[in-house]
Order: structure tokens, then sequence, then C-alpha cells
């Protein structure tokens, strides 16, 4: 049964995580996220469901304890907020390279360095890019609320398995910390039976199991990363997830995701009150991103938006889905500002003027 | 050989020794000479005869002994630079009936995985350490380790470590001794049968301590890192014991949650 509460996004990725049947939590407390641990504390998942929850001694310890669960084939989990992020980045490049599922929440502040703990969007590039070093994506996920929160825990852990790839849920410090009702799935029962690549001891009947991103031959590394680039490849071509507003008549698109989708939601409404046919494509899925979609549109419409809170990340990509078709232009706010949604009308009715 | 064949004397009564099974055929890398090779023996051995092949999740470092992996058949995770500790901490949480150890060079261990090694320590995970301390950083050509002796020469501080510019040797192992999460400490070697065998009780003694539940137990065994020392293998194992084991003294450090005393 369904179950209806109000809670923080930070506490319905906690609960959804218990909820999903995840194995394990590694963390360390970093504002604005650092509820989920301390609901997960508070809940004694370990009574509920046998789940292990460990405060680590940094991030990259933490990261490092969600390599050797995943590697055991338990469903891991791990969040952050930016300066963790980055020290999670060693640690996310050996679990891409050794292919192993886990889940990553980044509630983004702004930067760089330490920044503020206000909400951002500015570490898209991280998130999408690799983040890393080495030729590898993580599967990104961007909710726009509590509910996707929630929702994203458990599609994050299939498409996880699925790919035998790291997910990321890229949100930030406005989602994580509003409170909003929340459906939360049905208890799911951990796993009992493991993937076959799994380290849970090398019984008789079988090989060794070896979890390792290490191929000293060029040749077999190559072949490797060749493997890896068509599991990204199949992901653009089956994991795409976008939302659509009032694009069918829209002579003007915005694009934006997370918090900033929200807001244009409300910019959409405004400027069509104002008789400007504007819509918004909403990226839920970062990576793979979805560029058919973008480059259908822009053969319909006259010009492209991208709001973040950002000093312009996402706007690369939608400039390369579209390439050159329909003039794009950016408006973003940084430094933990979130925008409102009438200086997005502004930035969209300054875009009108240019190309008339 | 005369009329001897072959089958006169390979007979199931005749065998007084042969390669466990644990161990794969695969040719080691290692420099003829090192430790590494005696230790995944010992190793090896200890976890056949303990009968825990099938139970036995073993954490690799980076190090010489990165490939690790290749010489032993059981299931195995090679984990960053440091991060094994960490790694292993929740292989164990979530599989607590399984034997997990890590096996650590002095770089990864006592470098650049400090606060790995000493909060899994201080954690008390129930957890075995293997740690291999040559003095050097061997894998990446012989640089000055944390564990560098005073005015010894390595690649980095050719001529010698320097207190005032590089620092002091640090002993991580009577460290983490102090800690109230670590059960068993002791520090062997391996460079002759006597030494080998005590490693080897070590070793099992080690490993056996995870049904008690009481805390990390931790081996450090001293190793001669005879081409990043620029010397012979029996040059170096001299220089081992003439050098080495003053400042690292052999012996256990803390047994059954209590420290040794050592005079
Ligand atoms: C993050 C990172 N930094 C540096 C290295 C390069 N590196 C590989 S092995 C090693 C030192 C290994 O020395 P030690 O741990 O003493 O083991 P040994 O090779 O002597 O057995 C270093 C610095 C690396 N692989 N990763």
């Amino acid at each position: 049964m369904k179950e209806l509460k109000l809670m923080k996004g930070n506490e319905a990725v906690a609960e959804a995580a218990i909820r999903a049947g995840a194995d394990a939590y590694f963390g360390y407390p970093i504002t604005p996220q650092s509820e989920v641990l301390e609901y997960l504390m508070m809940e004694k998942p370990h009574e509920r469901t046998g789940m292990v929850v460990l405060q680590a001694e940094s991030e990259v310890a933490a990261i490092n304890m969600v390599y050797g669960g995943a590697a055991c084939g338990r469903k891991v989990i791990t969040s952050s907020s930016s300066p963790g992020i980055s020290l999670k980045q060693e640690g996310l490049t050996y679990i891409a390279g050794a292919e192993l599922p886990c889940l990553v929440v980044n509630v983004v502040r702004g930067g760089p360095g330490l920044g503020t703990i206000q909400p951002a969007q500015s570490d898209y590039f991280q998130a999408v890019k690799g983040g890393g070093h080495g030729d590898y994506h993580l599967l990104v996920l961007a909710p726009q609320s509590v509910q996707e929160m929630s929702d994203f825990v458990g599609l994050g852990f299939d498409l996880a398995f699925r790919y035998r790839n790291p997910v990321m849920i890229l949100t930030d410090g406005a989602i994580g910390q509003m409170m909003e009702k929340v459906w939360l799935d049905e208890q799911k029962p951990r796993m009992t039976e493991f993937p076959s690549w799994a380290t849970t001891g090398k019984s008789a009947d079988r090989e060794r199991n070896i979890i390792t991103s290490l191929e000293l031959d060029s040749a077999k590394q190559e072949k490797f990363n060749l493997k890896l680039q068509a599991k990204y490849r199949k992901m653009e071509e089956e994991e795409v997830r976008y939302e659509k507003i009032g694009c069918e008549d829209a002579d003007y698109l915005l694009v934006a995701y997370g918090t900033s989708a929200r807001i244009c939601q409300k910019s959409v409404q405004i400027a069509r009150s104002k008789g400007i046919k504007v819509g918004l494509l909403r990226p839920i899925t970062l990576f793979p991103f979805p560029k058919k979609p973008l480059f259908e549109l822009a053969g319909r419409v006259r010009g492209m938006l991208a709001v973040e809170m950002s000093a312009g990340q996402m706007v690369e990509d939608v400039r390369l889905a579209v390439n050159g078709k329909v003039i794009v232009e950016h408006y973003g706010r940084m430094g933990g500002i979130i925008p409102s949604p009438d200086e997005i009308v502004d930035a969209l009715e300054k875009l009108i003027k240019k190309g008339e | 050989m005369g009329d001897i064949e072959s089958g006169d004397i390979i007979k199931d009564e005749n065998l007084v020794y042969s390669k466990t099974k644990v161990l794969t055929d695969n040719v080691m890398h290692y420099c003829p000479g090192c430790g590494h090779g005696t230790a995944h023996r010992l190793i090896a051995e200890v976890i056949e005869e303990m009968d825990i092949q099938s139970e036995t999740i073993g954490i690799t470092p980076v190090g010489c002994a990165v490939l690790m992996y290749n010489y032993l058949d059981i299931d195995m995770q090679e984990a960053a630079h440091g991060r094994a500790p960490a790694v292993a901490t929740a292989v164990k949480r979530l599989m607590p009936e399984k034997f997990v150890f890590t096996y650590q060079g002095d770089g990864d261990l006592a470098a650049i995985g400090t606060a790995e090694t000493i909060h899994a320590c201080n954690r008390g995970e129930n957890i075995t350490v293997f740690f291999i301390n040559n003095g050097i950083y061997g894998m990446t050509g012989g640089q000055m380790a944390p564990t560098t002796l005073v005015n010894m020469m390595s690649s980095t501080s050719p001529y010698g470590r320097d207190v005032q510019m590089m620092g002091n040797p640090l002993k991580m192992t009577e460290l983490v001794a102090q800690l109230p999460g670590t059960f068993y400490v002791t520090r062997q070697a391996v460079h002759t049968p006597s030494n080998v065998r005590k490693a080897k009780k070590a070793i099992r003694k080690a490993l056996e301590n995870q049904k008690l539940k009481k805390g990390l137990s931790l081996v450090e065994i001293v190793s001669n890192c005879n081409s990043g020392w620029k010397m012979s293998p029996v040059q170096a194992n001299q220089w081992m014991v003439e050098n080495m084991f003053p400042f690292y003294p052999l012996g256990d450090i803390k047994l059954d949650g209590k420290l040794v005393n050592q005079e």
C-alpha cells in the first residue's frame, strides 16, 4: 500500500531508500542534505529491513564503502552536497570503471569552493560529463519535486542494476529542504539473490569473481572503453526521459530542469497571459540528454531559452542538440539565488526582441 | 638417475609439501627476493587450512600488490589507492559471516589511506589488515614512503631522508595499537624460515579473530624491496635486519585487546 506523507525532499530520499529495499547507506554530513543521514539514523532501518547505515569519516571513505558494498551485488546509496560530491569523484570513476551499480544523490549548493549553502545548479557539468578522470558517464536523474525525489530512488536503483552503472540524482537545496506531500512506495523486500559477478565468496561451482577497473594491456583497455561507450549509446536510445508542457503551438521554448523547471512552469503561464506562445521542455534525464525532442522542436520554434541556476552549463547541451538550427540563449542566477518567474519572462521577451 | 623412475618417488605417502590450491598457477610479477610473494603464499595457505576459500573476500591495494587477485583463487575487489579499509568495512558489514581482509603497502596504508586506516581501526571493524612495510613506494619506482627511515635514500630523498625537510618515519602499527578498536596488532617478517613460520601463525590468528567479533586485527610484515633499495636480494635482507628491524621491532604489539609490554 502506498502511503501519503508530508516530508522534506531529503527525508523522502531516505525513506524511499528503505522502502526500495536498499542494503546500505554510507554518508557524511553536509548542508543542505544532512537530513538524509539524520532521518536514516532516527528510523533505525536496521530494525525495519536490516539495512546498514554508517556515518563515514569522509565522503572519500563513504563512496569507497559504496564501492565495496556494490561489488558484493548489494543496493547501496550515498548522498552529499557539492563539496562532498567533489570528494566522491575518485570513487565514482572507479565505480564506473568497475561497472558497479549504485545510487548517489547530489543536493547541490552554490560554489565554487565552500560557496554557499543555498540551492544552485552549478554542478551540471560535473554530473553529466563524467566528473572524475577517464571516459565515463553517470546516468543522471533530475527531480523537480519531493514526489520525484522519492520516485527516482527506486527508478535509480533499477537503472543502476540494469546498466551496471552509477546513477546520480542531481537535485538542489531547494528541493532537498522543501516540504511537500509525497506518495511513498510500499516496502520492497531486500534482495536475497545477488548478481553472478558479485564478490560474495567463491563457491566451488564457479570461477572467482574479481572487481577491478585495472587493465594494463592497452588493446584490452580500449576494448573495455568501447564496451562502456556502447552502454552509454544504449542509454541514449532507451532511457531518455523528459516532459513537455505547452509545446504544441509554441513559438518559443524554455528548457529547464529541477527547481528551474518548476519556476518556468509559472513563467509559461505569465508569458501566455501576455500572448507569448511559449512552451517548456523539462529534461528528466540529464545524461542521457533529450537531444532528439530538442532537435525536433528546433525546427518549429523561433528561439530557445535555457534557464538554469548557473552561469550556463546545460545550455551547451541544448546548443549541441539543436546544432545551430535555432537561436539558444541562457538565463541564469548564481550564488544560491533562485530566479523569479517574472525575471525569466523578461529574459524571454529580450530574446524575442533580439529575433525581430 | 639410474633405474629409479619418477613414479617410484611420486607417491601419496611420500608427499611432504605441495602448493596450496588457493594460489593460482599464474606467474607472479614480483621481483625475485621480494616479500610480497611469500606473504601471498602464507595467506593462501592459511585460507586453505582454515577451509574458508568460499567465505573469504580480499581487498587489494594500489601498489605492487595491485594484481594480487591474479594469484589468490578467491573473490577479490581492487580498491582505489589507500581506500581498502573503507571498502572492506562495507563488505564486512553487509556480509558479517564472511572473512574479509585488506592487503596494503606502506604508501597505501600509511600515507594516502591514513584516514581510512585509522577510522576502520577505531571503529573496530571486524576485519583483518595485512600491511606490507618495505619502507618505500615499490610500484612507482622507489620513492620515499611515510615509513622510509631517517637518512634512507630513495628516488625522492636522493640524499637520504632529511627530517627537517621531510619529517619523521611513521609507525602506523604502534599508532593503531593505541586505539580501542584494534584487538590484535603484530609485526612480523618473512626473510627466514623461522620468521615465515611465525608470520603464518600471526596471519592465522588475525583471520581467526574475525570469529570473535572483538575488533580489527593488523599484521605488519616488514619486507625488503631490493629493486627499490637498489640492492641484491641477499644484501637487502641483511640491510633490513640491520636497519629496519631496530626501528620496526618484530613481535606482538597488542594481544587480545591488550598492549604488550615492550620494555
Ligand atoms: C590517487 C593515486 N595516487 C598515486 C598513485 C600512484 N601510485 C601507485 S602505487 C603507489 C605507491 C605504492 O607504494 P606502497 O603502498 O608502499 O606499496 P608497494 O608498491 O611498495 O608494495 C603510488 C603512489 C595512484 N595509483 N593513485
